[in-house]
């Protein structure tokens, strides 16, 4: 409880963050937790800032494939955490997160990386078979299972609240968002996955950081 | 003389106003109905089944076969207490899940939903009383 307040807490200030930087529309802020790293070059202090990025991990798809984070080098994607049973609001976020799908469906410079936190129940074939009632083919849409250790490992990076929780409905208390991540694996946005207007944001600002790297 | 046509003209009067207002009555409970259950399908169902009744994929099943639902009008307050898992044709379609039980919903709130579903998404099943959704669930339980 305690800790699902303080991730909200984090959430809301790096919101309202982001809020205040997105005056500027050619660039996404970078999210999260920042280091000065001073060097010194030519007998000068220079300060550097290093940014909070996605640590590597490895998962397997919905087609028991090893995914790691060299999967997901050379594109944007999505990330968000979920559970195939869950009777709350899993079915809406993902009625969301298809329309991200259809719209870039086919460009291979975005993903969605989906990450089941039922990990005794949701193995990569019960996963294939979700995608595939969804309308999911081909592996631009990732579904991870892992181990508990390693997704509820993972899903503090994305700054995203997840619990095994016996009181409610479902089993597992999870947080809705929809986490934007570079190619550099910085996080650049978050975005509440169970509201359509924030979707909307995410695929303009999708957009935006596409933009980024055209060159 | 005079006097009988009064009667009979006052009496005629008070019988259609009767009607009328037995009439509007129950439009007032069907339009009380359809607004709660409006509010709580939002609550309860529309994660799953869509605000338009429209489902997801072959996950959840869509609420607009209008001829599953006119045919199975005095199930749905089984299906939305106790749950519903097996195979299903939905408009053609095959879906086999599980709809959770939704134990907790009271007879008047899943009449409020039937009546809400009922007469949405191109169904049109009209008015459905409380009384019947609570012979529906004793039936449901034999
Ligand atoms: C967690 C997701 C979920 C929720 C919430 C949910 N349902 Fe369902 N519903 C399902 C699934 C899955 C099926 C299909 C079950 C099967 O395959 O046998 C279904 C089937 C149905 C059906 C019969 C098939 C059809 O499409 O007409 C009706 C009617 C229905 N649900 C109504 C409701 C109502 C009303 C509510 C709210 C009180 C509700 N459901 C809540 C998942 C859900």
């Amino acid at each position: 409880m305690m800790r699902n307040l303080l991730f909200t807490i984090a959430f809301i200030s790096i919101l309202a963050l982001s809020a205040c930087q997105s005056t500027n529309t050619d660039k996404l802020p970078i999210l999260g937790s920042r280091e000065p790293v001073t060097t010194e070059v030519n007998g000068e202090t220079v300060t550097d800032t290093v940014y909070h990025s996605i640590p590597d991990f490895e998962f397997l798809n919905q087609d028991s494939l090893p995914i790691t984070g060299k999967t997901f080098e050379n594109s944007i994607y999505v990330a968000d955490f979920f559970f195939t049973s869950c009777p709350s609001i899993c079915p809406i976020m993902h009625r969301n997160l298809l329309e991200v799908y259809k719209k870039y469906k086919d460009n291979p410079e975005v993903m969605l990386l989906s990450h089941s936190i039922d990990t005794k129940y949701d193995t990569p074939s019960v996963l294939k078979s979700y995608a595939e009632k969804l309308g999911i083919s081909g592996n631009q849409w990732q579904f991870a299972s892992g181990t508990r250790e390693t997704i509820y490992g993972i899903s503090p990076e994305y700054m995203v609240f997840t619990e095994e929780n016996d009181q409610v409905a479902g089993g597992f208390e999870h947080q809705g968002w929809f986490i934007l991540v570079d190619k550099d694996k910085h996080i650049r946005g978050a975005y509440n996955g169970t509201d359509e207007k924030e979707v909307a944001k995410l695929m303009k600002d999708m957009d935006i950081l596409l933009s980024e790297y055209e060159k | 003389m005079r006097n009988n046509w009064i009667y009979s003209i006052v009496g005629i009067f008070t019988i259609s106003i009767f009607i009328l207002s037995c009439q509007s009555n129950e439009e007032i409970e069907y339009a009380h109905y359809y607004v709660n259950g409006k509010t709580a399908y939002e609550t309860h169902c529309q994660n799953c089944h869509g605000a338009k009744g429209e489902g997801l994929g072959l996950l959840y099943p869509p609420l607009t076969d209008t001829a599953f639902i006119a045919k199975n009008k005095n199930n749905l307050a089984s299906i939305i207490k106790y749950g519903m898992s097996g195979e299903l044709i939905i408009n053609g379609q095959s879906y086999n899940g599980e709809m959770p039980a939704e134990t907790h919903l009271s007879p008047i709130e899943i009449t409020y939903i039937i009546n809400y579903i009922g007469n949405s998404f191109g169904n049109k099943i009209g008015h459905y009383t409380q009384e019947q959704v609570q012979q529906d669930l004793i039936n449901a339980r034999n």
